[in-house]
């Protein structure tokens, strides 16, 4: 269990982000601890996406804090100059697009997209870069022979692990995913979802997950937010909530899964 | 019809109006404060197509005063009609005297070569820019880039550069190789081929970049340092032809490739036209150079 003298990875202090006068997501408050998996559900439109990007720098939040423990102690990511958190982005953070075509370059190879993020953080030789794209593509199981194939001869699934790879190799300690599965079919997606509790294990990740597919938080999350219209309804660990449901959405969001 | 010598008075000295060279110029200014920098202008139509020196002419024009002696060069020719219409365009436009001795001259404006003498102090070099963003073919978001440069995030540019070895086993970009000028701004020098770049740093002349379509223009002040990118394990080559000229003999000038027949002969030649002549005019002959120089 955690130690209560661990201090998070993250705080979110009452988070909010209006577009208009349409609420995008409101109040929100949470800390993420080292190693520890996130996930957030909700169906569409209930402002899991908007709470993503307010959290990874992609879109200002109007009001709240979003304090991440940097190596240098914890800063408001929030405040702090984009060209800190434009940092911050390419090495302590990895962000994972719900399509690899959002978050690849399609006109470079596959070593190419594994090796921007390390020659964005200074490594200037090549033979160093070329191995470790190499050894990364075995880590998500794409064949090394694939390595100077564009992302567009690939299929979906393998897209979806390069973009993995990519966001990766730079040893990220937080990971926001934004529907990591979605648009792949099942047996694609139990892989993909295999490899991730894999490498989050290995690497001892941080992660947050949004997505709608309940089976992908119940496999990954060890914990879990549930959004409706911009607000959190429920969160607990996963089990509880989903195993016994409190609030009269979580309670519809359970009982909507088709049981095959 | 007009003779090439005759100067037009219908227009203002060197064509574009004194507001306009002088919101040029202080684009100019803005450029030489920082090196590398691409500073927007409001570039105009220009009396001859996009891709044809537009940006070039417009800086030639903003930095000509009557006094000057303009050498204009195209692939290193003086004698192309790119160079011959632009040398005329500046003689009847603001009457100023031409030449093709690169030391003679006090304004060069160039297309993709940088002459094989020496510049010296108080010498311009303009050059014609197709596109000035270097990030641009793996980056095509204008606020993506301008953001790039502004936070000095330049990893995309050695990503095009792993791709070159990736697919041809060495850094194959050959022309328009990107540099990074005092260790601040990654420029792209305009389609020069790779064998120019070392002459970019450190050059005594005032190096002035005009981008007439893309409303671009960036500078390199005198003596100022431009750094070819490339990997510790790929270094940075100065590539040309493995010859020497066929003219002049010169060994160590970029060369022209030419197909002299219909069975594939071919001769090399150096791309700097004055360059080779003087050197034929002081007696230096290459495998061809006897027959031909005489002519």
């Amino acid at each position: 269990m955690l130690d209560a003298s661990i201090s998070p990875l993250l705080s979110v202090q009452n988070l909010s982000k209006f577009y208009g006068a349409r609420i995008g997501c409101k109040a929100i408050s949470f800390d993420l601890y080292p190693g520890e998996v996130l996930g957030i559900v909700g169906e569409s439109g209930s402002g899991k996406s908007t709470l993503l990007s307010c959290l990874a720098g992609h879109l200002a939040p109007d009001t709240g804090k979003v304090i991440f423990a940097t190596a240098q102690g914890p800063k408001d990511t929030v405040l702090m100059a984009e060209a800190d958190r434009r940092r911050l982005a390419r090495t302590d953070w990895a962000f994972v697009h719900q399509n690899p075509r959002d978050g690849l370059r399609m006109g470079v190879s596959a070593g190419g997209n594994v090796g921007e993020r390390l020659m964005a953080v200074g490594a200037r030789h090549y033979g160093d870069i070329r191995t470790q794209a190499v050894d990364w593509l075995g880590r998500v199981e794409i064949a090394a022979d694939r390595v100077d194939d564009r992302p567009s001869a690939f299929s979906g699934g393998m897209q979806q692990r390069l973009q993995i790879a990519r966001n990766l190799v730079t040893g990220p300690r937080l990971v926001f995913m934004d529907e990591p599965t979605g648009g792949l079919d099942v047996s694609v997606q139990a892989r993909l979802l295999d490899l991730l509790r894999g490498l989050v294990r290995q690497m001892g990740l941080s992660a947050i997950i949004v997505t709608h597919d309940l089976a992908v938080v119940r496999l990954l999350a060890d914990r879990l937010m549930v959004m409706k219209d911009g607000h959190v309804v429920e969160q607990g660990l996963t089990d509880q909530v989903l195993d016994d449901p409190q609030h009269a959405y979580t309670q519809l969001l359970v009982s909507s899964v088709l049981q095959v | 019809m007009m003779t090439a010598t005759t100067a037009m008075t219908d227009y203002n000295f060197a064509y574009l109006d004194e507001q306009t060279k002088r919101m040029i110029r202080r684009a100019i200014l803005k450029g030489i404060a920082i090196p590398g920098y691409q500073v927007p202008f409001a570039s105009r139509e220009m009396p001859m197509p996009y891709g044809w020196g537009t940006g070039g002419v417009q800086v030639t024009a903003a930095c000509l005063v009557p006094e000057d002696r303009l050498k204009v060069i195209d692939q290193g020719a003086d004698d192309t009609t790119n160079a011959v219409s632009i040398r005329r365009f500046f003689q009847r436009t603001a009457g100023v005297a031409v030449t093709e001795a690169t030391s003679d001259a006090t304004v060069i404006q160039t297309r993709h070569r940088i002459p094989e003498t020496p510049l010296h102090e108080g010498q311009i070099l303009v050059y014609q820019v197709p596109i000035p963003e270097p990030l641009r073919f793996l980056e095509p978001r204008e606020t993506e880039t301008r953001k790039m440069h502004e936070l000095e995030e330049y990893g995309l540019i050695h990503v095009k550069l792993y791709e070159d070895i990736a697919r041809h086993g060495q850094i194959a970009t050959a022309y328009a190789y990107p540099v990074k000028v005092e260790d601040r701004y990654v420029m792209d020098p305009s389609p020069i081929p790779k064998f120019d770049n070392p002459k970019l740093s450190g050059n005594p002349a005032i190096q002035l970049f005009g981008a007439g379509r893309e409303q671009r223009i960036y500078a390199l002040p005198p003596y100022t340092e431009a750094v070819s990118l490339d990997f510790e394990d790929h270094p940075f080559v100065a590539s040309k032809a493995d010859h020497d000229c066929d003219l002049c003999g010169a060994a160590n000038s970029y060369l022209d490739e030419v197909i002299t027949d219909n069975h594939g002969a071919r001769m090399f030649v150096c791309s700097d036209t004055d360059f080779c002549r003087v050197r034929r005019e002081d007696g230096y002959a290459g495998r061809l150079g006897a027959s031909q120089g005489d002519q």
